[in-house]
């Protein structure tokens, strides 16, 4: 069985807002599902499936559908942190080929700007029943420094440099000047990135995403209702997902779980890495984006370094466009969960509807890549392969 | 840049891991090893997380290591180096942290050896490690 075109993502949107000072949480889940229902020309009378994750208020699903007023025969609320969106759409397609719901709805929301949360810096406590805690919170494992682990050993194993990774920051900033909501509208280049202050060895602030508030919503329906929607056909190839941790000691931060995410989704959609016109990747870091790209497929272990200097990932000149929004690193991170825009991204480029700037011409193939929890310790891998039919 | 000593946040001490923690305060590091697919595991477990065995005992470590990656952190209001450092006789690597060292003379492969760090209150002693 499989879902490769069982379902297809008919609404996406991504709410403007970067700095929530003025709405609450619960609010902010509403407006972007009431967006993406718009754009998708249904109503929340219509949903009948419905996944939140981490950054979802109360009880998840039900202070939500309480609070927007849903009646579900489908919930899902599966939790890998910032990658939670993509596997909401694989696992929306695997419902909606069971028969459990017709209309999935998928939000996320969050206002870290808001609450002057230091996302990067600032140690995060897990709690003291996380089994890992105990031996890792007293060293001050922090967002940035755990990714600087893996940037530095990725340098030490292939001679990876911080212009190389630079070039990754430069193409989010050549796509982000063109959208007006994006955090960070600048072009930026290598120098600015390598000059900027060094936060945590060998990742420079610029190397990092943007803090802002905000949130998506995705409706994920049935092949027939699709078919009835005055919407362009984002169907659902294939998907993959894989935790990867550090599998009782032996550490090993060269690769990350798309390295089992990334050939599960092809083969299911049955697509190879080349035959794909845009890809959103995560982009917490720079070096987020480069491990992802080698594990992806698009380019051999170790040569990411490469693949990505000189502009290669910058639509209209580069091989590989990516994160034409201006991805994390310059768009928008919104509760600090990067895989809801990921997707909305992919979905606009198939269907015609990024910027003119950056919009890849014929995209009837995508990939959308996410990262949730942290490179270094333990994360979430998801990989959705998406086609305009 | 010379690392300044830092008092660190106390690990909360479940039942489980009550041994490794009794360790640190008589200056041991102790490491899990499973008796049934003759492996080390870190952090300790009393299920082998390689092979599902309950046949697990600590033994204790040689206190020595190598830097298999590290990162100072620079935006802290004292900088400090984590790391992950690999334990001789194993093939395992702990997160730690790089201590009493020159932060701007760290390498991947440096040779380590084992230190303890005071943490806060009544907390135990944490495993850190320092330059050879």
């Amino acid at each position: 069985m499989t879902i490769n075109g069982k379902a297809y993502i008919a609404g996406a949107f991504e709410h403007p807002t970067r700095n929530a000072v003025d709405k609450s949480l619960a609010q902010l889940h509403a407006e972007c599902a009431k967006g993406a229902l718009e754009d998708a020309g249904l109503t929340k009378d219509d949903v009948d499936g419905y996944f939140c994750a981490g950054d979802a208020p109360g009880l998840g699903p039900l202070s939500l559908a309480d609070y927007m007023g849903l009646k579900l025969r489908h919930m899902d609320s599966t939790e890998t942190g910032g990658s939670s969106y993509l596997l909401h759409v694989a696992h929306a397609a695997e419902a909606i080929a069971l028969g459990k719901c017709k209309v999935a709805l998928i939000t996320l929301a969050g206002r870290p700007k808001a609450e002057g949360m230091a996302t990067g810096t600032a140690p995060r406590n897990y709690g003291a029943d996380a089994p890992d805690v105990a031996f890792e919170f007293p060293y001050s494992p922090v967002i940035t420094n755990i990714y600087g682990m893996c940037a530095q050993r990725h340098m030490y194993e292939f001679g990876t440099t911080s212009e190389q990774l630079a070039w990754i920051k430069v193409a989010a900033s050549h796509h982000a000047q063109h959208n007006p909501n994006a955090v960070l509208q600048n072009v930026v280049t290598v120098e600015d990135v390598v000059n900027s202050p060094m936060i945590a060895d060998p990742l420079h602030r610029l190397d990092c995403c943007v803090i802002s508030d905000g949130g998506g919503a995705l409706v994920v329906v049935a092949p027939e209702i699709a078919k009835t929607l005055n919407r362009p056909m984002v169907k659902v190839k294939g998907a993959g997902e894989a935790p990867k941790h550090q599998m009782g000691g032996r550490v090993d931060l060269t690769y990350s779980g798309a390295a089992w995410s990334g050939p599960a989704a092809f083969e299911e959609a049955g697509v190879k890495p080349s035959d794909i016109k845009y890809a959103s990747i995560y982009d917490s870091f720079t070096i987020t984006v480069l491990m992802q790209i080698e594990d992806l497929g698009f380019c051999a272990k170790g040569e990411g370094g490469k693949f990505v200097a000189d502009g290669n990932l910058i639509s209209g000149t580069g091989k590989l466009p990516f994160n034409t929004d201006g991805g994390g690193l310059c768009n928008n991170h919104p509760a600090n969960r990067g895989g809801m825009t990921k997707v909305i991204e992919a979905v606009r480029q198939l269907r015609g509807e990024a910027h003119p700037a950056v919009q890849v011409s014929n995209c009837d193939l995508a990939v959308a890549h996410g990262t949730g929890g942290q490179l270094g310790t333990r994360h979430g891998s998801a990989t959705l392969i998406l086609e305009r039919e | 840049m010379k690392a300044e000593k830092r008092i660190l946040a106390a690990p909360f001490i479940a039942p489980e891991t009550e041994e490794y923690w009794n360790s640190t305060r008589d200056g041991k590091l102790m490491i899990r090893y499973c008796k049934s697919c003759d492996a080390y595991h870190h952090y300790p477990r009393t299920i082998c997380p390689r092979c599902g065995s309950d046949d697990t005992e600590y033994r204790e470590s040689t206190g020595t290591g190598v830097i298999y990656t590290y990162s100072v952190m620079r935006r802290a209001p004292v900088p400090y180096a984590i790391a992950y450092v690999t334990l001789d006789g194993t093939d395992i690597s702990m997160m730690t942290n790089i201590v009493d060292c020159d932060l701007d003379s760290l390498s991947i492969g440096q040779k380590v050896k084992l230190d303890f760090a005071d943490s806060e209150g009544d907390g135990p002693p944490v495993p850190v490690f320092t330059p050879v």
